[in-house]
């Protein structure tokens, strides 16, 4: 009994752990203006009037996780609420196909069309933004027709 | 603060926080452990909700008409999911991994999102 009981608090620790990690990341595109398609757009614009701002957002983001990823996975055999790190193996192991380069060229078409990604993309249906609904919608369709192809 | 939450999921769950990857597993019916990706996804949902309500100007308008942004999410969508990953995954976490196929994906993506940006600014 206590046990269940304290099974159930520790699931409901973790999707609240997750739940926040999920609003955390929202608040941090939000901030730094990822949501905003003509910030986006000026950033990859380098013709125009060139807004590097964005770089540094992407550039620090990626310097904690270079620091903390290491940092946890060494100081911890299993994250909180698993038993593993599902991590996939870095540096040169993974096989660079052309499913990856076809994909990544095709997602920056996209991106540099839209001006949206995934998670801004999500922040912005969420927000209400009939543009932000039209390609969250059309997102799902397109990540759904990729899985039928691929079975 | 999106590397910082980039690094709780992991300390959290282990996991990798790639948009894509997540909501796309979710559309996956049959994957298992959905409950921390829609957790996830409900916080990303949440933050939005918020800003319309805090910053409504924090959510910029779209550039370009509807039927465009429709192209462009569905590129997105497939091209996420056939290259394993968006700028979540491959390019905040994977760069940070030093994964070379986080590397090549982000060195295309950029190549073909500045292309994609000139042109279609020319055009419009």
């Amino acid at each position: 009994m206590m046990a269940a009981a304290s099974g159930a608090r520790r699931r409901g620790t973790a999707l609240a752990l997750a739940g926040l990690a999920g609003g955390l990341f929202g608040a941090g595109l939000i901030v730094s203006g990822m949501t905003q398609p003509a910030r986006v757009i000026g950033f990859l614009d380098v013709t125009g009037a060139w807004d590097p701002s964005l770089a540094f957002v992407m550039a620090s983001a990626v310097l904690i996780c270079a620091v903390a990823f290491p940092w946890i996975q060494t100081r911890r055999s299993q994250p909180w609420f698993d038993t593993r790190f599902h991590v996939p193996p870095g540096g040169r192991a993974g096989v660079i196909d052309r499913p990856l380069i076809v994909g990544a060229a095709l997602f920056g078409i996209g991106w540099g069309l839209g001006g949206l990604c995934p998670g801004p993309g999500i922040v912005a249906a969420a927000s209400g933004s009939l543009p932000g609904l039209v390609f969250a919608a059309a997102m799902v369709a397109g990540m759904a027709a990729q899985h039928r192809s691929a079975r | 603060m999106i590397g910082a939450a980039a690094a709780l999921l992991l300390l959290t769950h282990g996991r990798i926080a790639g948009i894509s990857g997540i909501t796309g597993s979710v559309l996956q019916r049959t994957q298992d452990d959905r409950a921390w990706r829609l957790a996830f996804l409900g916080g990303l949902v949440a933050a939005g909700l918020v800003a319309r309500i805090v910053a409504p100007l924090a959510i910029g308008p779209s550039v370009r008409s509807l039927p465009i942004v429709a192209v462009a999410g569905v590129l997105v969508g497939f091209g996420t999911r056939l290259g394993g990953g968006c700028t979540s995954g491959h390019g905040v976490c994977g760069v940070a991994r030093r994964s070379a196929r986080s590397l090549i994906a982000v060195g295309v993506f950029m190549i073909t999102g500045i292309a994609t940006a000139i042109v279609a600014g020319a055009l419009s």
